[in-house]
């Protein structure tokens, strides 16, 4: 992670088209800036939007060049679906941190028999991964928070949980600055669920289904 | 200053500190959001701007505006700027007065587009300048750069963006806005007035520009060469930042060459080339600057070994990323290839896009499916969310060629095989953009189609810009919107209706109907698109009516629709629409409101 040489924080954020991917990654990155680093994000927009997998890189540190996170070199995978964590693993270094939710978004084609989505396999194989998972239930939690669409929020609370170049509040406050007055409540309250998630589950390896 | 700004956002602001006059567009993705923020900037920096009606359009009205003195900018993607190839290649002789700079941004992957088409390929062909920035920051400052080339030259100048600069974010330092205080005039001079005598004249004063251009390029901050060496990289645009990462992480010293304007500065080139007795070239798409340099090498009598597309060792599709310049840089110096362990992950969902919860597209292909029966009907279609309606299990989409195209080759099928019914889907900005002029033809030649409107009062697909049938423009509300049904008629069509798609009783019946006129009929669906409004209701399968035929999510396909523990459950994000309610035969989904 940070230190050593180049400084440089690489995070994945993975999910479905729709879930505010975006938001996410703007979020992260427009923290880093405040606190004076360099940063590049690249972003899904378009057709993908449409309930596609998406991805966004986020990259923190100084001397950057691409948005795009080489194979094999991310330090933190956030994805905001089961599914798509797997999806994301190729970009994690070894022993990278992983923070997941375990809800799923089930594509239509599931429905009609035409792709499989088998959410016990993928959590088995998730869980024998040499990485570092946190896994939570975001959409349960956002739902406890006052709103679905918050899940967003409850994985950031997670991630402020971890070491990261800057205060992990912080990032709430850019949430909130970029969000409007109205929805504020139903967001803090879903960071700071998922803050709590992320501390408690801190280190360990233990999963909600 | 620094801020947070996106690619697009970041040559927006360039634009404005350009102190530009007028800026249009039509949009597209990755180009989109370039326009989308000059349009929140306009009431604060005072410039006109307005979403054109199609590219050929919106750079019209730019050059018109560049005719008389003032700085204009006209965004678009890279297939828009075929839409405007032909405005394009005669301004590009008759040149222009105020500074104009075209926004094409490519596409390669292809991420959201028909093509991976090179628009430095365009600028060649047009003999126009063309900027290809590697970053934000880079896109910004190419934007002014892009101005004064334009107004030094005359010539209407392209900055070419691809995806990963257009949707990437950067800390970027702003600049200054410069106020405009230029005067203003259209002069009447026979310069504007194209004539063949005229054309040759203005072909060889474009020429000339374009060679000086070149000779201009020479001390571009944009080109930069770093000699460490004998083997060395010459790279353009986001493939110059992947270079650099991959030289980091494999620990090589290479001299690097990197172009950011094109043509490109020979001198610099050759110089290079002068110094390597190897040289390899990265780039996306098109061939354009290896081309180039091996050009340079045959005239000057260079011995250097150039390697890229040429001899295969750079892909010609696709985008590159850091891994994959990796694995060239070292296909190139001869280093052996990094061996990946094989990971064996559980078979994953695969997750195509797909039309929204509750979209009314779909309501709309599900009842002229149901009225066709399918089987001797084609349904023809072109660019937009609609294009989504060819996935299962709707399958109501045949064909997608380009924007506009579904209305006019159903024309060219119907004559082919007369006795099937021909279905064009095309959506409201599209019927604006281009689907005007092939109902014309549908008329003129007495074509028996069926063309159905989606009309869901947006362009979604892009970010829900607004579109002539709307009361808003990108300045504000007007009065009198163009009235698509009016419009229709007045193109000479007969046999007009309207229906509501979330109807499906009702808009099948009007489906039958026009199915059955002889000679062009419309059908337009009129409901707006899901994102436009908040549904108060939301709608669940009471369990115990529920058969578990799977009608709904086999016939429909909503993704709000799911299973869990074998039963068909709605997930929040429903938005309402009812139309399954209305499919299920057992009368087992039943609204609820939200709270």
């Amino acid at each position: 992670m940070l230190g050593g040489g180049t400084i440089k924080l690489d995070i994945v954020i993975n999910g479905v088209g729709g879930q505010g991917v975006v938001l996410a990654s703007r979020i992260i990155a427009q923290t880093a800036m405040k606190n004076g680093w360099q940063v590049r994000t690249s972003e899904t927009h378009g057709m993908a939007q449409r309930g596609g997998s998406v991805t966004s890189h986020v990259r923190i540190g100084e001397n950057l060049f691409g948005a795009l996170i080489p194979n094999g070199t991310a330090d933190i995978l956030l994805s905001f679906e089961l599914a798509e964590t797997v999806r994301g693993l190729e970009k994690l270094k070894a022993g990278g941190k992983i923070i997941a939710s375990s809800a799923r978004v089930v594509p239509v084609l599931a429905a009609m028999g035409k792709t499989r989505y088998s959410d016990q396999e993928i959590l088995q194989y998730l869980k024998k991964q040499p990485y570092d998972l946190t896994l939570v239930d975001a959409h349960d939690l956002a739902l406890k928070a006052g709103h679905h669409k918050a899940a967003n929020m409850v994985l950031l609370g997670v991630l402020a949980a971890q070491k990261l170049p800057f205060a992990g509040d912080e990032l709430l406050n850019t949430a909130l600055e970029l969000l409007p007055p109205k929805l504020h409540e139903v967001n803090a309250k879903a960071f700071y669920l998922g803050k709590q998630a992320g501390e408690g589950y801190y280190g360990n390896a233990a999963a909600t289904s | 200053m620094k801020q947070l700004l996106m690619g697009n956002e970041a040559i927006a602001r360039g634009a404005v500190e350009a102190g530009i006059d007028v800026a249009t567009a039509y949009p597209g993705t990755p180009s989109s959001e370039v326009f989308t923020t000059l349009v929140k900037m306009a009431p604060e920096y005072g410039f006109y701007a307005e979403y054109s009606v199609n590219e050929k359009a919106a750079l019209e009205v730019a050059a018109g505006a560049s005719y008389a003195g003032a700085r204009s900018i006209v965004t678009m993607k890279q297939v828009g700027l075929n839409v405007a190839a032909d405005p394009l290649m005669s301004l590009a002789y008759i040149g222009v007065k105020g500074g104009l700079v075209l926004v094409v941004a490519d596409d390669p992957g292809p991420h959201s587009s028909q093509t991976e088409q090179d628009t430095r390929k365009f600028g060649q062909f047009a003999k126009l300048p063309v900027f290809n920035p590697a970053t934000p920051q880079e896109a910004k400052d190419m934007t002014l750069a892009a101005f004064e080339t334009s107004e030094k030259f005359g010539l209407p100048v392209i900055l070419r963006p691809t995806t990963r600069t257009c949707h990437v974010c950067q800390d970027v330092e702003l600049g200054e806005v410069k106020k405009s205080k230029k005067a203003i005039r259209f002069e009447k001079d026979p310069k504007w007035v194209i004539m063949p005598k005229l054309s040759y004249i203005k072909h060889k004063e474009l020429n000339i520009k374009y060679l000086k251009s070149a000779e201009m390029f020479e001390t571009s901050p944009f080109n930069e060469s770093i000699i460490r060496g004998n083997k060395g990289i010459i790279t353009t645009g986001v493939s110059y930042n992947y270079v650099m990462e991959a030289l980091e992480i494999l620990g090589e010293n290479l001299s690097v060459l990197k172009i950011g304007t094109y043509p490109i500065p020979q001198k610099m080139a050759t110089n290079f080339l002068k110094q390597m007795d190897t040289v390899l070239v990265v780039e996306e798409q098109e061939p354009v600057l290896e081309d180039e340099v091996i050009k340079l090498a045959w005239k000057n009598d260079l011995r250097v070994d150039i390697s890229g597309k040429h001899d295969s060792n750079v892909p010609r599709e696709g985008e590159l990323d850091t891994d994959r310049v990796i694995a060239i840089i070292r296909k190139f110096l001869g280093l052996s290839e990094e061996t990946v362990s094989p990971v064996s992950p559980p078979e994953l969902p695969v997750r195509p896009p797909t039309l929204c919860a509750g979209c009314p597209h779909r309501a709309s292909f599900y009842v002229f499916k149901k009225a066709t029966g399918k089987k001797n009907a084609i349904f023809t279609g072109d660019i937009g969310c609609y294009t989504l309606g060819n996935a299962p299990p709707l399958e109501a989409l045949d064909t997608c060629l380009c924007m506009g195209a579904g209305v006019t080759q159903a024309q060219g099928l119907k004559r082919a095989e007369p006795q099937k019914k021909l279905v064009a889907f095309i959506g409201d900005s599209t019927f604006f953009h281009s689907g005007i002029t092939g109902l014309v033809n549908a008329v003129y030649n007495q074509t028996d189609i069926t063309v159905v409107i989606l009309d869901n009062r947006t362009t979604a697909m892009t970010g829900f810009q607004p579109h002539p049938g709307l009361p808003q423009t990108a300045m504000g509300n007007i009065e009198n919107p163009i009235d698509i049904e009016a419009l229709v008629k007045a193109c000479g069509v007969k046999n007009v209706y309207k229906a509501d798609p979330y109807n499906l009783e009702q808009a099948q019946k009007i489906a039958s109907k026009a199915l059955e006129d002889s000679g062009p009929s419309v059908v337009i669906m009129e409901r707006e698109c899901v994102h436009l409004v908040r549904p108060s209701t939301r709608y669940e399968v009471e369990m115990d009516k529920c058969s578990n035929c799977g009608v709904c999510y086999k016939t429909f396909g909503c993704p709000a629709l799911f299973i869990e523990d074998d039963r068909v459950k709605i997930a929040d994000d429903c938005n309402g629409c009812s139309v399954c309610s209305q499919i299920c035969p057992s009368g087992a989904i039943k609204p609820v409101q939200r709270p």
